[in-house]
């Protein structure tokens, strides 16, 4: 009998507010589960869809970004462009045959570190059961090489 | 040409005749086509909704229901009448938010052969039609014979801007639609304070003192203002302030002569139509003075004449005078 | 910012690694030695020399801990595990930076929080552990030595609005020795106090207590008073801000008028004055808006005079000693260079015809508040006698009604703070002026500040009747004798349990404070923003009540709520504090986490322009590149993560940091 599937998420949050939401489940001892690991960024306007990529690629099964409810942006209205991001990259990759569940957007201002938690959970659950991603590499689990310096040919 | 579904009710054919005929008269000068509910019922006043749910609200639907099946290039259903704009908008609305209630109705509708789906056909109120579909500039520009002079009070009632389901009315309290039209009119408008103030519905029936004390409060306070005549846009409004305004003067001693009309009349009039064909006359309290201030003569009513069948009955004869013959047709 | 040649940082080649216990906390849950040695052994390829695990990292002997292994092996990149980097980051970046280091080569990953107080499985958590704190590892191989910038602070200030708040704000740095721009968009300084009678709870008189202050601003050689001016444009960052204001034509020569006012004498022309005597009085077209306006020149109300719209009269030109009417004088713009700003541009009063119940604007004899401060003012349209809209009758029943458009989900939501204690001043001046009964409508009694109740107390001994209900129509339809000619005000008594009708001669509807219709834009134009009300939104609403957002923009006074005078007086002096503060220190010192454009990679396709609400971003036409202002740019990295072509980098976020960040958290299965 196989081991119970253990999905390996990345999460991205916002400096601002779901980090701090993430801080707040753990003062409050909030328990969820430790299938996410933590990414901090300044803003979810800082979302490169290319980090999504990366994780997928790298072996994670499912990626949560989170920031500020839209109107609270610590940067005004970046948090706006994130989720502009975000629907086109889920369809992106949908057209590259990932589940539009793997990928879900939750906001969650500083004080909601309960709600944060919750969220989380029910993610773990959402990609458990849509299985293990294994997304293929055609060289295994690549590490990350910094871009060549550009050439100027004058 | 706008057109719409008419959903008539029960009065324009009886005591709101005049409302009838004064909004045939004008639509055409309007351009609105009006095509009338087939079959249609009773709305069930405001009785039926107080004791028992599910009839009552698929008694109204049931009109719904046709008149969805008869919707092709409008789904529009205008009532002229309050209280049938109320239960259409109310059968509209609550079959909507409450899944069961338009479930089960739709059960009932669905043992006739019909089936109403909630949120398929807009209600209106005629006023609310006329005066943001038609627009007051049309209205403005058919008046021929403005109503200078004459100092109108718009009476609403209560039913019509609350609980306004659909935000259509300019406020809930003191909504100024009626007076628009009437000013497009040429009419005075009194600046009315009680213009949604209840005129007692039913309690005419059930507990007339109170409706006497309400007529009074609304009668009284359209008299201190001067107004020559008063408006409204329902029939229940219009009978209870017209044909209970004896009694109440009776209740209280006073002597109050207010004559009350529909403003589809009011507008047939500014349109430069006959009188008698916009159903003035057939008031009771007499619009006759209020219609001189703008140049309009009214024929005297006349007492209809009795039909009398087989042979006549002894007359009952006091003392030895004479008492002079009720005229009776042959 | 051009391309500068970049050298590329050396990667840092010796890291230490340091796991916290932080005493059961982390220790009870996740295995913190196997972690350390995990470290050691596993991220060894990786560069880490030491890995360490010690009970408390954060006290003064865990610090010493990475001071001495940086000085002993020489590190250059420094990792700890431990808890969250909004409580210690700077504690261990210090530490780093007393030991040679630069401060930015250290990271703080968070073990605490996100594992050992969230997780019960034991195992899991460690490994979980050991993945964040490889994600740490492998992103401290791409952290750069950033150095903070410091931008030097121009002293000058800029106060917008003359309002109580404001003049305390100008004052407070005027009197410290820098100089103040104080702009105001009325002719005069003084705003909405200028038009009250009394003020709660001492009843003093406004004007008496407020004119010293305007006279102060006026003539105060540290101020430069631009009154009948507006703000049109800021640009800029903290300590270097440039303002364009237009200062509006007012037809009257300033040097040559000496306010003697028969200009306003000879003027034919009467109007009603909607602002200062809120459309219960009159003024001429020439104009000051009261008799103590500072300053006193007068103003031309263009859009009603006789010359300007039929080109006759000129009778102030004629009549004027000094020649200092100037038909002629046009709008003048001009820049001002400030280092700080303060916003007081307080509030609006709520447009009472909304509530049409109530019968304002239909019932002659409803007034609103600042109806009635006009109308009890001794300098106002009536002397200060209160009567009715005829102008003679005095009031012999007089009903006050509160929360109007207040703590009412059809207008608004919120508590206006003041109406309470406004509504009790009404009460007593009513009654000490004229005798009548008076009856106040409530639905809470809101007196919370010094000797507020006691005036509460003061005013029920006066006999005032007090009746809690929500007003629920005010009408003149007498259903009964008594009740005719009054105006009837129909309530739910919750006291008494019944509904009443209290025929009355006058109400007064304490009607609420509202933003300016032009916050939005205001907010805006000043880069700060507002909450969904409109009011400009403050730092932390608990601990930060004069700063916004932005550095350098402070809000005093209404502009951010409803507050009375003496918090509004405490708040432009906090705010004038705190940018005393920033001008003492000569220069502010700037996170380094900003976005900076690569101008040989950038195409110029300025998608990124218009995402930054900063303003950081503009595009240099001669270059077709685009360039970011480090100074205005807030690091939120959106531009960096727009950029198809990787032109921009975002320091201290950067896309290899992250990238490598996600590799090292995946490392671990």
């Amino acid at each position: 009998m196989s081991e119970k599937f253990e999905p390996t998420i990345i999460g991205f949050t916002c400096n601002w507010c779901s980090y701090r939401a993430a801080d707040l489940a753990g003062t409050a001892r909030v328990k969820y589960p430790p299938n996410v690991r933590l990414v901090r960024l300044m803003c979810s306007g800082r979302m490169d869809p290319t980090f999504v990529m990366k994780a997928l690629a790298g072996g994670a099964d499912g990626v949560m970004i989170t920031g500020c409810h839209p109107g609270e942006c610590h940067y005004i209205d970046q948090n706006y462009k994130a989720l502009r991001r975000f629907l086109l990259l889920r369809r992106t990759l949908a057209g590259l045959g990932i589940e539009p569940g793997r990928v879900k957007l939750v906001w969650a201002s500083a004080a909601e570190g309960v709600h944060l938690a919750a969220e989380i959970t029910k993610l773990v659950e959402e990609i458990r059961a849509l299985g293990p991603l294994d997304w293929p590499t055609w060289n295994g689990h690549e590490e990350h090489q910094p871009e060549p310096a550009l050439e100027v040919t004058a | 040409m706008n057109e719409y579904i008419l959903y008539p009710g029960c009065s324009m054919e009886g005591s709101a005749k005049a409302y009838n005929d004064s909004l045939m008269a004008i639509k055409d000068t309007l351009g609105i086509g009006l095509h009338e509910v087939e079959d249609w019922n009773c709305c069930g006043a405001t009785e039926y909704l107080s004791i028992n749910l599910i009839p009552a609200y698929s008694l109204i639907a049931r009109n719904l229901a046709i008149a969805s099946k008869q919707a092709n290039s409008t789904r529009t259903v205008v009532a002229p009448c309050s209280a049938c704009y109320l239960n259409l908008s109310k059968a509209d609305y609550y079959m909507d938010e409450r899944p069961t209630l338009g479930q089960k109705v739709n059960e009932a509708l669905a043992a006739g052969g019909l089936h109403y789906e909630p949120g398929s056909l807009e209600i209106r109120h005629l006023l609310e039609v006329l005066v943001y579909d038609v627009g007051l500039d049309t209205i403005k520009s058919k008046v021929v014979r403005p109503l200078t002079g004459l100092r109108v009070a718009p009476y609403l009632g209560c039913m019509v801007p609350r609980p306004d389901y659909y935000n259509r009315w300019s406020d809930h309290e003191h909504p100024t639609e009626l007076d628009e039209v009437l000013k497009a009119l040429g009419a005075e408008v009194i600046d009315f304070p009680l213009k949604t103030t209840c005129c007692g519905g039913h309690m005419t029936q059930i507990g007339p003192e109170t409706a006497y004390e309400l007529i009074r409060r609304l009668v009284s306070s359209a008299d201190n203002y001067q107004a020559d005549i008063m408006t409204t846009v329902c029939p229940m409004c219009q009978m209870n302030l017209d044909a209970y305004q004896a009694e109440t003067n009776r209740h209280f001693g006073t002597h109050y002569q207010m004559p009350i009309v529909f403003f589809t009349q009011l507008m047939g009039l500014a349109f430069g139509m006959d009188a008698k064909e916009l159903g003035f006359g057939l008031e009771v309290v007499s619009a006759k003075k209020a219609l001189e201030r703008i140049g309009v003569e009214l024929p005297e009513t006349q007492a209809p004449k009795k039909k009398v069948e087989g042979l006549p009955m002894p007359q009952r004869r006091l003392k030895k005078t004479a008492t002079p013959q009720q005229e009776v047709e042959a | 910012m051009s391309a500068e040649e970049k050298t590329p940082n050396k990667k840092p080649e010796k890291i230490g690694v340091y796991v916290c216990h932080c005493g059961s906390n982390i220790a009870g849950i996740v295995d913190v030695e196997n972690v350390a040695k995990w470290a050691g052994e596993e991220l060894a390829h990786k560069g880490v020399v030491i890995a360490r695990d010690y009970k408390f990292m954060c006290s003064s002997l865990g610090q010493e801990l990475i001071e001495k292994d940086i000085k002993e092996f020489g590190l250059d990149g420094v990792v700890v595990a431990a808890c969250s980097p909004h409580l210690h980051e700077k504690t261990f970046r210090t530490a780093t930076e007393k030991a040679g280091l630069n401060p930015y080569m250290c990271e703080l990953v968070s073990i605490r929080e996100q594992v050992s107080w969230v997780h019960t499985d034991k195992v899991a958590a460690t490994e979980k552990s050991k993945a964040i704190l490889s994600g740490g590892v492998h992103r401290v191989l791409y952290d750069e030595p950033l150095q903070e910038m410091k931008v030097p602070i121009n002293p000058n200030t800029l106060v917008v609005g003359g309002g109580i708040a404001g003049i305390q704000a100008a004052l407070e740095i005027a009197n410290a020795g820098f100089h103040v721009y104080l702009v105001e968009r009325e002719p005069s300084i003084g705003g909405h106090m200028a038009q009250f009678d009394k003020t709660f709870p001492t009843l003093d008189c406004s004007a008496c207590i407020l004119t010293p202050r305007m006279v102060e601003a006026g003539t105060h050689p540290n101020i430069t008073l631009l009154t009948w001016s507006e703000v049109e444009s800021v640009s800029g960052y903290v300590g270097n801000f440039n303002a364009t204001i237009r200062k509006k034509a007012r037809y009257v020569n300033e040097d040559l008028c000496t306010g003697c006012a028969v200009c306003i004498e000879k003027c034919p022309k009467k109007i009603i004055d909607d602002i200062y005597e809120a459309g219960l009085g009159y003024r001429k077209v020439v104009y000051t808006p009261f008799a103590q306006a500072v300053p006193k020149y007068p103003v031309i109300d263009r859009e009603n005079c006789t010359y300007f719209q039929k080109g006759t009269c000129k009778a102030c030109e004629k009549f004027c000693p000094t020649d200092a009417i100037d038909f002629n004088q046009e709008d003048e713009l001009f820049n001002i260079e400030i280092g700080n700003i303060i916003l007081a541009t307080g509030y609006d009063l709520f447009d009472a015809r909304k509530v049409t119940n109530y019968g304002y604007g239909r019932l002659a004899n409803v007034f609103n508040s600042l109806e009635f401060e006009r109308l009890s003012n001794a300098a106002g349209p009536t002397n200060g006698n209160i009567v009715l809209r005829d102008g003679k009758t005095t009031p012999k029943t007089v009903g006050i009604i509160h929360c109007v458009g207040s703590r009412d989900r059809n207008f608004n939501n919120y508590c206006s703070t003041i109406c309470c204690m406004q509504s009790l001043k009404f009460a007593h001046l009513v009654k000490e002026r004229t005798g009548a009964e008076v009856y106040e409508f409530y639905i809470d009694m809101r007196t919370a500040a010094k000797s507020y109740d006691e005036f509460y107390q003061r005013v029920l001994e006066e006999g005032t009747l007090m009746v809690r209900g929500k007003v629920a129509e005010v009408t003149d339809a007498a259903r009964q004798p008594h009740e005719e000619g009054k105006l009837i005000i129909q309530v739910e008594d919750t006291f008494a349990g019944k509904q009443r009708r209290i025929p009355v001669d006058m109400v007064i509807l304490s009607n609420g404070m509202e933003p300016r219709s032009d916050a939005k834009e205001t907010a805006k134009k000043f880069g700060i923003s507002c909450s969904a009300d409109s009011w400009f939104i403050e730092k932390h609403p608990k601990l930060d009540p004069v700063s916004t957002m932005t550095e350098g923009v402070m809000i005093a006074g209404c502009a951010s709520g409803p507050k009375d005078i003496p918090t509004s007086v405490a708040q432009g002096a906090a705010a004038a504090a705190r940018v005393l503060d920033k001008i003492l220190q000569k220069e502010v010192a700037l996170e380094p986490i900003r976005a900076t454009v690569d101008e040989i990679k950038c195409s110029g396709c300025r998608i990124c322009n218009n995402l930054c609400p900063f303003n950081a971003i503009s595009f240099i036409d001669d270059l077709a590149v685009t360039r970011i202002n480090p100074a205005l740019c807030q690091g939120c990295g959106t531009c960096v993560a727009a950029c198809p072509a990787g032109a921009i980098s975002g320091t201290g976020f950067s896309n290899e940091q992250i990238l490598a960040q996600i590799d090292g958290l995946l490392m671990v299965a």
